[in-house]
């Protein structure tokens, strides 16, 4: 349990230095210590199908924003509007006080075996579908609606930037740019 | 055929052409052996896509470009979505939506599970050509936003 505890505060530290960091990519890399110290969290706490996940798109995410972060000059602006600013803030996070705690009251305690929904698909799994991986089972076949839809949001992004990259549309001056 | 001021230096692209291939067999394994190991179809085709970035990084964009072209990446992805509707469709021989009709084999056997790596494929190919896409559109985007003078290299 003290690692999870552990890992969760380096997690909150890097989190709070991408947000107060004045450098984009130093703000980057830090989002990206974040997201691998949640894949330790997972490894920790069995899941290593979710860890793998994590991990991958992690790094991908990272090569991304490093690649459009590392030679754009960005405007980067810290003064201003700081009243209606923290006002915001400090009214979001009072609300996510409120409502978190409300909803901490409902849950089980850590541990313990009170999910009745877990325990069927960790009976149904190997008799009815024959697969070993029940994260695999309950994607593909418990619950293959969801992951339908996920496929068909997958499916609208990769439409979405197949429509800003055609190069039909474009101006002449910038089609010249293109190769 | 390749061009010496593209990409990177000579000691990342050595190292690159020995790694790639070795990433690419070991996403294709974590999609195959989706429903016996840890892994399935969105870890796997995010590693398939990760090969081929890393190609892309060591290499330049037009060497990638030359040997998985643009069309060729959408019409992976349509082909992706369209077979997990393909799945879903032929659910109905088994009588409904998402049937597991398909023969289930023994279980830690490859070819087991019914559906279940059929679907892990199709979402495989969704991942890559959407990673792929991913880059090749912050690519873009960057030809286009202003620049600090000297920083980026000519591509021609």
């Amino acid at each position: 349990m003290i690692e999870i505890n552990l890992l969760l505060i380096f997690i909150i530290i890097a989190a709070i230095a991408a947000v107060k960091m004045k450098d984009l990519l130093g703000s980057v890399v830090a989002v990206g210590v974040a997201g691998f110290g949640l894949v330790v969290s997972f490894l920790s706490l069995k899941a290593p199908d979710l860890a793998i996940t994590q991990l991958v798109v992690e790094i991908l995410c990272l090569i991304i924003l490093i690649r459009a972060t590392i030679k754009v000059d960005l405007p980067f602006s810290t003064s201003g509007r700081w009243l209606v600013n923290t006002t915001a803030a400090i009214a979001f996070l009072v609300m996510f006080l409120i409502y978190g705690y409300k909803a901490i009251l409902n849950l089980p305690y850590f541990g313990n075996p009170t999910m009745t929904t877990s325990v069927f698909y960790f009976n149904k799994t190997m008799e009815s579908v024959h697969a070993t991986n029940v994260v695999s089972a309950i994607n593909l076949n418990f619950r293959a609606y969801d992951t339908l839809g996920e496929a068909t949001v997958l499916f609208a992004a990769a439409v979405g930037i197949m429509v800003i990259m055609r190069k039909k549309g474009r101006l002449t001056n910038e089609n010249k740019n293109d190769e | 055929m390749m061009n010496k001021n593209n990409g990177m230096s000579l000691i990342v692209k050595t190292v690159t052409r020995l790694l790639v291939g070795f990433i690419l067999l070991y996403g294709i394994y974590i999609v195959l052996h989706g429903h016996i190991s840890p892994g399935g179809g969105f870890a796997g085709g995010f590693i398939i896509a990760l090969s081929y970035i890393l190609f892309m990084l060591a290499f330049g964009k037009e060497e990638i470009l030359k040997r998985i072209p643009q069309p060729m990446i959408s019409f992976l992805e349509s082909l992706g979505a369209l077979l997990f509707l393909v799945i879903a469709v032929f659910g109905f021989f088994g009588g409904y939506f998402f049937a597991n009709w398909l023969p289930k084999g023994a279980p830690f056997k490859l070819l087991s599970a019914g559906t279940i790596p059929i679907s892990n494929i199709a979402l495989a190919l969704l991942e890559v050509s959407l990673g792929l896409f991913g880059i090749f559109l912050v690519l873009v985007l960057l030809k286009f936003t202003p620049l600090k003078e000297g920083k980026i290299k000519d591509n021609k």
